[in-house]
């Protein structure tokens, strides 16, 4: 009964708060809004809409001509079928999942804490070369990856760690954008926050932990979603030969591409690769939202 | 004192520190940031294997003849000369390019922005499932291939079934097939795509707003929500204001995989063509890297010069 009683005007709070502090706004802006919101959301939705309706279809309605995006007796036998073949694997299923953790896993963990360790100083100290390394990682950007695909294999060969999860791993570690976006953020802290924790004595890996981590939080759970969604897509085929090594990605595009028998199961796994980096970022993404409201940390 | 000695002295004190300045404070300054470069080295350590060293080979092998199976011969300017003086097709991938990038990008970072402003007007549970639903597009993968089926060239294609039957066309259209309307389906099809990286960044950048800004600003006599937005938000979000540029720039000038699915590669009379496309041709179908890299090369220069542009526009929001 306490516990009601301490979280109901909690949550009364918690939705009125917004609307009490929103100044400055009309009722007819609101409606312009809300119609552009509603029309440009249809069509968004649309490959949501899709996927969900494709994996429910019977095989009969997938084939259907023309195409209707509207499932009519869905069925969960796509999931069967699917699981069906997961079990024939030659490499148990398992084992690509434990592969897939482990490089999503490291690859974005990684990332989001070295890139965020390396923006620190080039947002807030003064040092020398600090220009040109961020204007390297902001130029290599813009070069077409397309074309460095060839030298980073030949680069990967060099160290020795083809064939090896670190292939995968330690490149996706220093890719550019997280770096930047960090940098970004940080930028904006005021420089006063960490002016004081360094007169109490804070060393700079303590002020980075604990004062510069947690006020960027938005900028942290975003790159999150972008490295997962970026890790999670990759099928890892230009450097993992042994079967055991691959990640489920690449299982599951190796049945999704098993021609018209397997068109039911296919569906199914574009639905399962969409919908884990989705669930993934519906996670992160309220945790970004809620940062709003909790967060007076600015001076 | 006379004014020369006085005049003398400050030079003296001016020449003693830039002495200083030249010898002891790099070696000083570098020694007082110790932490700092700790803190950078893992990532900046990765960074240089993984991407400086690719970058600067790729570069080097722009000027060479590079088949991926022979050791790469010298090819000078060869490449380049052959890129612009030979190649039409390569002429004409450009400009579409510059097309899509010079409609795609600042419309698509107008809407990211737009939208992501307007999705922060709403209660916190509303704004993650319109969050997901915009942001959907790019988070399904080759979720674009909806678009095969709303522009499918016959009857069933739904746009053009939806046309014939409100009466605005007797006969399908050829949309993919026919080079008048590849590249504005494209475009199309982009701009729909685009609301990625930028987006979510920009939703992020909202939320670290100071509050108290607007209400000082409804003090100061800001009036509406467009002022608001001019005056107090955009000035306040700007480091992600850059960041949204430059990812709009790295992705409307390396458009290609939509108009290889879409339209193929090469497309009708090369109406799809884009850099990357070309440069797709020349790297993994007929293994010339050398030529590629030139491809590669031209494109990075030009991103370059766009991106210096663009931060100095962008200097300017709220002024």
């Amino acid at each position: 009964m306490a516990k009601i009683r301490t979280e109901l005007p909690k949550k009364y709070h918690f939705w009125n708060k917004p609307r009490e502090k929103k100044l400055n706004r009309s009722v007819a802006g609101n409606g312009l809004l809300f119609l552009i919101m509603g029309i440009c959301g249809i069509f968004m939705a649309l490959p949501l809409v899709m996927i969900i309706n494709n994996c429910l279809k019977p095989l009969d309605e997938i084939y259907q001509y023309p195409p209707q995006i509207f499932v009519k007796n869905p069925t969960f036998e796509n999931f069967t079928d699917l699981f069906t073949i997961m079990n024939d694997s030659w490499v148990p299923f398992s084992r690509y999942i434990l592969n897939t953790i482990i490089i999503t896993g490291f690859g974005t963990v990684g990332h989001v804490i070295l890139a965020s360790l390396a923006a620190y100083p080039l947002a807030k100290h003064d040092f020398p070369g600090k220009k040109t390394l961020f204007n390297m990682v902001v130029l290599s950007m813009m070069f077409s990856w397309q074309v460095t695909q060839i030298p980073n294999y030949m680069i990967i060969s060099w160290l020795g760690i083809n064939n090896n999860y670190l292939a995968l791993i330690l490149p996706a570690c220093a890719f550019g954008m997280g770096l930047y976006l960090m940098k970004q953020f940080m930028e904006q802290l005021p420089t006063s926050l960490m002016e004081s924790a360094r007169l109490d004595g804070a060393s700079e890996w303590k002020i980075f932990w604990k004062i510069v981590m947690p006020n960027v939080k938005p900028a942290w759970l975003t790159l999150a979603i972008f490295q997962f969604q970026q890790m999670w897509g990759n099928t890892g085929a230009m450097f993992l030969r042994d079967e055991q090594l691959k990640p489920l990605q690449f299982a599951l595009q190796q049945i999704a591409a098993g021609g018209t028998a397997r068109a039911g199961a296919a569906a199914a796994v574009t639905f399962i690769v969409a919908a884990v980096p989705i669930i993934f970022f519906l996670c992160c993404q309220s945790n970004v939202l809620e940062t709003m409201t909790t967060s007076g940390m600015k001076d | 004192m006379s004014v020369a000695k006085k005049e003398m002295q400050t030079e003296m004190t001016y020449d003693a520190a830039a002495i200083a300045k030249r010898t002891g404070k790099l070696g000083y300054r570098i020694k007082k940031n110790k932490s700092s470069y700790f803190m950078m080295g893992p990532y900046f350590i990765l960074f240089f294997f993984f991407t400086v060293l690719p970058v600067v080979i790729s570069i080097l092998l722009s000027f060479t003849y590079f088949n991926m199976l022979e050791w790469p011969t010298w090819n000078g300017w060869g490449n380049y000369v052959k890129l612009f003086l030979e190649d039409d097709i390569f002429l004409v991938s450009l400009k579409n390019t510059l097309i899509f990038a010079v409609i795609t990008g600042p419309i698509s970072y107008l809407l990211c922005l737009l939208f992501a402003w307007i999705i922060n007007e709403f209660s916190s549970k509303v704004r993650t499932v319109l969050t997901l639903i915009f942001y959907a597009p790019s988070i399904c993968g080759n979720a674009y291939l909806v678009w095969s089926l709303i522009l499918s060239s016959d009857r069933y294609g739904y746009l053009n079934g939806f046309l014939i039957k409100l009466g605005f066309i007797d006969e399908q259209i050829l949309w993919m097939q026919d080079a008048n309307y590849i590249l504005p389906c494209l475009i199309v099809v982009q701009l729909w795509l685009s609301l990625g990286t930028g987006f979510l960044s920009f939703i992020a950048g909202l939320q670290t707003v100071d509050k108290s800004l607007y209400e000082a600003a409804a003090l100061d006599g800001v009036k509406n929500r467009w002022q608001e937005l001019w005056y107090v938000t955009l000035p306040a979000m700007k480091p992600q204001l850059m960041f949204g540029a430059v990812m709009q720039i790295t992705q409307s000038f390396a458009v290609a995989d939509i108009s290889i699915m879409l339209a193929g590669n090469p497309s009708v009379n090369y109406a799809g063509a884009t850099v990357v496309t070309h440069l797709l041709d020349y790297g993994s179908t007929r293994f010339e890297m050398g030529y590629a890299s030139a491809i590669a090369t031209v494109l990075f220069l030009l991103m370059v010069g766009t991106n210096k542009l663009v931060q100095k526009l962008l200097g300017r929001v709220g002024e």
